[in-house]
C-alpha cells in the first residue's frame, strides 16, 4: 500500500517535470512574438490586413484547442464566431460601452452557446458530431438572417460605431490600434491556452484524443473535459468574432457563413494541429496565399483554396506537421533541446519500477 | 393540404435519388463525402448545356445527365478517392470540401454565376387535375421515375450477384477480399453508379431545386441529413427519410415560410442526439 502511494508520487513527480519541461519557453516562441511585435513599426502600412492576421490566427487557435487536443472535429465553428461578433456589435451599438467589456460580453455568450451545445456534440461519433456542429451553425445563421430587426439581417448589421479603448485608444482608419489590440487580444489568449494545454487537463484531453475508452478507463472524466474544452474553445471563437466586429465596426452575415467554418479548417490544417502555434502559422499563410492569389485571379480564388486543401491532404498533412513540429523542437537551443532525448531513459526505468 | 402532400413526395423521391449514392459511400462505405452535391450539379448542367446549346430534347438528355457524372466519379474515385478510405474522417471532409470549392469555382468560371433553366418539354408542362387534387404534370413524372430506381435499387441489392458482393465487400472488405472478391473494382463501379444516379437527380431536380454554381454547398446538408437521419443499414431507411424530408420541407415553406429551414435543420439534430445511429437504423 505504502509501496504503491510512494511509487504514485515518483509517478507524478515525473509528470510534473514533463509538463514543466513542455511548458518552458523556447527561443524560436520567443522569436515569434517579437517578430510579431515588431511588425507594428516594420510594416506599418500593413495593419489592416495583420489585424486580420491575428482575429484568424486566434480562431484557428480556438478551433485546435478542440480540433488538435480534444479530436472533435467541427464544420460549424464559426457559429461561436458569429454569435461572438454580433454580440460585440449589439453591445457597441445600443450601450457603447467600452470595447474590453464588449469582448468579455461575447466570450460570455459564446461560452454558453459552446456551454449548451457542448452536451449534443458529446453524443455520436465523428459523423454526427460534424452534422450537429454544422447544424447548430446553419441554424444560427438562419436566426441571424431572420432576426432582422435585431441584426440587420442580410444587410448586416450597421452604425457600430467604437468607443475608444479604456477611454483613451482611438481606433483609427489605418488599422494601427486595431491591430495592436487584436495582437494583445490574441497573445493574452494565446499564452492562456498554452498554459493549459502543458498542464494536466491539456494532457488527459491529448489521451481522450488518442483512445477515449481507455481514457475513461484510467480515470479521467472524459464528458466533463470535453465540455470544459468545448466551451472554453467557443469563448475563444467568440473573442476573435468580437475583435473582428470592433475593429471593422461592421457585422454581416458572412461571419457565420459556412466558408468561414471551412475556411478555418483550412487555416489550421495549413500550419498543423496539436501545437497551438500550427493556427498562427497557417494564418499568416493562408493570408498572404489569399493576398496574393485575389491579386492575379480575384473571383476564383474559391478555385485555389480547394486545391490547396486537396494538394494537403494527399500530401499527408500529419507527417508535413510532425516534420514542421521536430524542425521547431530541434531548433530550440541549449537545455530545453537537450533534454528531451535525455529524459526518455529517465522515463523509462521509473516507469519500469512498477 | 393533398397537393403540398403530392409535392413533398416528389421533392423527397428526387433527394432520394440525389442522395442514394452518398447513403452508399458514406453510409455503407465509411467516406464522408462532402462532395456529393457536386456530380449532381454536374448531371445538372449536362442537360442544361444539352438542351440549351444543342437543341436535345429534354429526355434524351438524361443518359447524358448519367453517364458524364459517373464518368466523372469513376476517374475521380480511381485517382484519389481510393487513396482516402483509410485515413480519418478529418482527412476526407478536407478533400471533399475542396474538391466541392474547386467545382464550384470552376463551374462558375465556365458558366457564369447566373441560373440555369431547363425547358421542359410541353407534355410536361402544367398540372391537371385528379379527383380534386391538383398534380403537376413534371412532378408526376419524377414519382414515377424515381419509385422505378428505387425498386430497381432495391432488386439489384438484394437479390443480384452484385448486390451480395457489394455488402460483404462493405460488411468485411479484408475477408471479401480472401474470398476472392475484387473490393476495389466493386468500390470504383458502386462510387460511379452513385455518382451517376447523383448526376440524374441533379439533372431532374433542376427546374425544382434550381441549379446555379453555389448547388453543392447549398444542398450538402440535405443529401446529409437523409443519410444521418435515415440511418446506414439499408437503403430504406434513408428513402423514408427522404420522403419525410421531402414532406417536411415542402410544408414547412408553405405554412411557416420564415421557419422552414429552421424546422428541418433542428428535426435532424434532435434525430441525431436522441438516435445518434439514425431514425430508421437498429442500434448496434
Amino acid at each position: 500500500m505504502s509501496h504503491a502511494s510512494a511509487d504514485s508520487f515518483v509517478q507524478s513527480g515525473i509528470v510534473a517535470r514533463t509538463l514543466a519541461r513542455r511548458g518552458r519557453w523556447r527561443a524560436p516562441e520567443i522569436l515569434f512574438w517579437l517578430a510579431a511585435l515588431a511588425s507594428i513599426w516594420l510594416l506599418p502600412d500593413r495593419h489592416l490586413i495583420l489585424n486580420e492576421i491575428a482575429i484568424i490566427g486566434l480562431f484557428a487557435v480556438s478551433l485546435d484547442l478542440i480540433l488538435g487536443y480534444a479530436g472533435i472535429v467541427s464544420l460549424g465553428h464559426a457559429a461561436f464566431f458569429g454569435l461572438g461578433a454580433y454580440t460585440a456589435g449589439l453591445i457597441a451599438k445600443h450601450f457603447a460601452l467600452d470595447p474590453l467589456i464588449g469582448l468579455v460580453g461575447a466570450a460570455a455568450t459564446a461560452a454558453a452557446l459552446g456551454w449548451v451545445t457542448s452536451f449534443l456534440v458529446l453524443r455520436g461519433a465523428d459523423l454526427t458530431r460534424l452534422m450537429v456542429t454544422l447544424g447548430v451553425a446553419l441554424i444560427l445563421a438562419e436566426v441571424a438572417n431572420q432576426a432582422a430587426w435585431l441584426t440587420g439581417g442580410a444587410d448586416g448589421l450597421q452604425g457600430v460605431i467604437m468607443p475608444a479603448i479604456l477611454g483613451r485608444f482611438e481606433f483609427d482608419i489605418f488599422g494601427t490600434t486595431a491591430y495592436v489590440y487584436s495582437l494583445a487580444v490574441t497573445f493574452v489568449l494565446f499564452v492562456i491556452a498554452r498554459r493549459i494545454v502543458v498542464s494536466p487537463f491539456g494532457l488527459s484531453l491529448r489521451a481522450i484524443r488518442d483512445n477515449p475508452l481507455r481514457a475513461r478507463a484510467v480515470g479521467i472524466p472524459v464528458n466533463a473535459r470535453l465540455i470544459a474544452v468545448y466551451t472554453l474553445a467557443a469563448a475563444y471563437a467568440g473573442v476573435a468574432g468580437a475583435l473582428l466586429a470592433q475593429t471593422t465596426q461592421f457585422v454581416s452575415l458572412d461571419v457565420i457563413a459556412f466558408h468561414r467554418s471551412a475556411d478555418v479548417l483550412l487555416v489550421l490544417v495549413i500550419g498543423g494541429t496539436g501545437y497551438l502555434y500550427g493556427g498562427l502559422v497557417g494564418a499568416v499563410v493562408f493570408k498572404l496565399l489569399q493576398d496574393w492569389l485575389a491579386s492575379i485571379t480575384p473571383q476564383y480564388w474559391l478555385f485555389w483554396i480547394g486545391l490547396i486543401l486537396i494538394v494537403l491532404v494527399l500530401a499527408d498533412r500529419d507527417r508535413l506537421t510532425a516534420r514542421l513540429t521536430a524542425a521547431w523542437r530541434a531548433r530550440a537551443p541549449g537545455p530545453a533541446g537537450g533534454a528531451g532525448p535525455a529524459n526518455g531513459p529517465h522515463a523509462t526505468p521509473a516507469s519500469g519500477e512498477r | 393540404m393533398l397537393t403540398i402532400l403530392f409535392d413533398g413526395v416528389a421533392y423527397g423521391m428526387l433527394l432520394f435519388v440525389l442522395a442514394c449514392g452518398l447513403a452508399i459511400t458514406l453510409g455503407l462505405m465509411n467516406f464522408v463525402n462532402l462532395a456529393h452535391g457536386a456530380f449532381a450539379m454536374a448531371g445538372g448542367y449536362v442537360t442544361a448545356i444539352l438542351i440549351n446549346r444543342w437543341g436535345l430534347p429534354f429526355l434524351a438528355t438524361l443518359p447524358f445527365a448519367f453517364l458524364v457524372p459517373a464518368a466523372i466519379g469513376l476517374v475521380l474515385e480511381r485517382t484519389l478517392y481510393v487513396r482516402l478510405y483509410h485515413r480519418g474522417h478529418l482527412d476526407q471532409v478536407l478533400f471533399s470540401i475542396g474538391l466541392v470549392f474547386m467545382a464550384v469555382a470552376s463551374v462558375d468560371w465556365t458558366m457564369g454565376s447566373q441560373q440555369q433553366f431547363v425547358t421542359l418539354p410541353s407534355w410536361l408542362k402544367g398540372r391537371v387535375d385528379i379527383l380534386g387534387v391538383q398534380v403537376g404534370l413534371y412532378r408526376s413524372f419524377i414519382i414515377v421515375v424515381c419509385s422505378v430506381l428505387v425498386v430497381a435499387l432495391q432488386l439489384v441489392l438484394a437479390k443480384t450477384r452484385f448486390g451480395s458482393r457489394l455488402r460483404a465487400a462493405v460488411d468485411d472488405p479484408r475477408v471479401a477480399r480472401g474470398l476472392g472478391i475484387n473490393v476495389s473494382a466493386i468500390f470504383a463501379v458502386t462510387f460511379a453508379f452513385g455518382s451517376g444516379l447523383a448526376g440524374l437527380g441533379g439533372a431532374l431536380g433542376a427546374e425544382i431545386l434550381g441549379l446555379d454554381p453555389t448547388f453543392p454547398l447549398k444542398f450538402m446538408i440535405y443529401f446529409l441529413i437523409v443519410v444521418t437521419v435515415g440511418g446506414t443499414t439499408s437503403l430504406t431507411g434513408p428513402f423514408l427519410a427522404s420522403i419525410l424530408l421531402g414532406v417536411a420541407d415542402v410544408a414547412g415553406k408553405y405554412y411557416v415560410p420564415s421557419f422552414g429551414a429552421f424546422v428541418i435543420y433542428s428535426l435532424m439534430i434532435v434525430v441525431l442526439v436522441l438516435r445518434p445511429q439514425g431514425l430508421f437504423a437498429r442500434a448496434r
